[in-house]
């Protein structure tokens, strides 16, 4: 089955019932998408598909036919990775690519709601959460620093 | 948790007509949209269907629109589209509360109106807000359509007036007078299923509906009737305690749920007075 895979055209066979998540990881060898609860709970599997993010876990692979996926090995997110490790907003690190795919909805200058609602289905349990809206909004600073430097 | 998916089998129609024609000709099957609830099963194993009817790509079925005075909404609607439409803002705000409600933003990208519907949970966010409103669920088959209002829609628990051949192909929403209200408790405001959740119009024949508190969603005619009566909110609320069901269960208990939905109508009353 034809779709696009960070960028890519991919051709890939898998049985057209299996979950999204087992397909990008076993098929597609992309192991940065993390299975938590399973259940659609935790956002721990978080991918965007056609621009909105989704739980990967509770995506049969049929439906992604023709559209477009993006996991954390495409995501352009090396300002906001990196600040999730200056802030301690990684500590066991199995929620951090869904949290990173799900911050990449937000815009560039976000409030503490927008973080909240955002993030609402991603669930932490090392960092309580603060460190990660610290991350993250260090990393909106800093892009938009390197943006207004970067413009005449 | 991984399930054994070499058994299943998922048919995949080009249209709603094609759609129809499988359902009518090679059922039974079990429609599939965003896959929030259905996928749950599952992977848990607890669901005992195997064969499925993919709707994912039926985009007719996402159409947010007016037909005359109704707002009229494609099953396929996700809550996020719900709450992305200036129809549905402007004309059902307790729908927008609601879908805001639901999961997370992951959930609300997938999960469907149709499919809150027909999984039939009684603790389906959106359920509460159609019972109040009497919404019509549009149904449709290979050879005809009907509209069932909603309130006639359940039988009982997780079971319907719907046809093995019929889709839900959209729900109505007649123009609504009075203000809206809508509460969910659960144990935290995303990612929650409801331990109780009311819908609540308040007008010159004020509506009440109630979700998590019985075998289906409740619509609390007596509770109204008594509202309407003006005997005070204290017997109105005496009336709800009655009027509903509520279990002892692993989200919550009989007796909070009943207070619960009792205080939730006292407050539905405050709110809108």
């Amino acid at each position: 089955m034809r779709f696009r895979l960070n960028g890519e055209e991919v051709d890939v066979d898998a049985h057209p019932m299996r979950r999204l998540l087992d397909v990008l990881r076993e098929e597609c060898r992309l192991t940065g998408t993390k299975e938590g609860c399973g259940e659609g709970e935790c956002g721990a599997c978080t991918v965007i598909v056609d621009g909105d993010a989704v739980v990967s876990c509770l995506v049969p692979f049929v439906q992604v036919e023709g559209r477009a996926v993006q996991t954390i090995e495409g995501a352009d997110a090396q300002t906001l990775q990196r600040s999730f490790m200056d802030h301690v907003g990684a500590q066991c690190g199995i929620c951090t690519p869904g949290m990173i795919m799900a911050s990449l909805a937000l815009g560039s200058d976000p409030t503490r709601q927008q973080m909240q609602e955002a993030l609402a289905g991603n669930l932490c349990r090392c960092t309580g959460y603060e460190a990660i809206f610290r991350a993250i909004r260090a990393a909106r600073q800093t892009i938009r620093k390197s943006q207004a430097a970067t413009t005449p | 948790m991984k399930n054994a998916i070499t058994p299943l089998e998922v048919r995949r129609p080009a249209s709603v007509r094609d759609a129809l024609a499988m359902l009518r000709d090679e059922g039974p099957l079990v429609p599939l949209a965003g896959a929030t609830d259905l996928y749950v099963a599952l992977n848990f194993g607890t669901l005992q269907a195997t064969r499925f009817l993919d709707l994912w790509s039926l985009d007719p079925l996402r159409r947010i629109g007016m037909r005359g005075d109704v707002l009229s909404v494609g099953s396929l609607a996700t809550y996020t589209s719900l709450t992305r439409s200036r129809l549905v803002r402007q004309r059902m705000p307790m729908l927008i509360e609601a879908a805001r409600q639901i999961g997370g933003v992951q959930i609300q990208n997938r999960g469907t109106i149709g499919g809150n519907i027909a999984n039939g949970s009684p603790a389906g966010d959106t359920l509460p807000v159609l019972a109040a409103c009497d919404a019509i669920v549009v149904a449709r088959s290979a050879s005809d359509e009907r509209r069932i209002g909603f309130t006639e829609f359940y039988t009982g628990y997780r079971t319907s007036v719907l046809r093995r051949d019929e889709l839900i192909v959209a729900v109505e929403f007649p123009p609504l007078e009075g203000r809206q209200w809508f509460r969910k408790v659960g144990t935290r405001a995303a990612q929650a299923i409801s331990k109780v959740v009311m819908a609540g119009i308040r007008s010159d024949r004020s509506s009440v509906a109630v979700g998590s508190v019985g075998p289906v969603v409740v619509r609390a005619r007596r509770t109204e009737d008594a509202l309407l009566a003006g005997q005070g909110i204290d017997s109105a609320t005496e009336t709800l305690g009655d009027e509903i069901t509520p279990i002892d269960d692993v989200r919550s208990t009989a007796d909070y749920r009943r207070v619960v939905a009792q205080n939730l109508l006292r407050q539905f009353w405050s709110d809108t007075a």
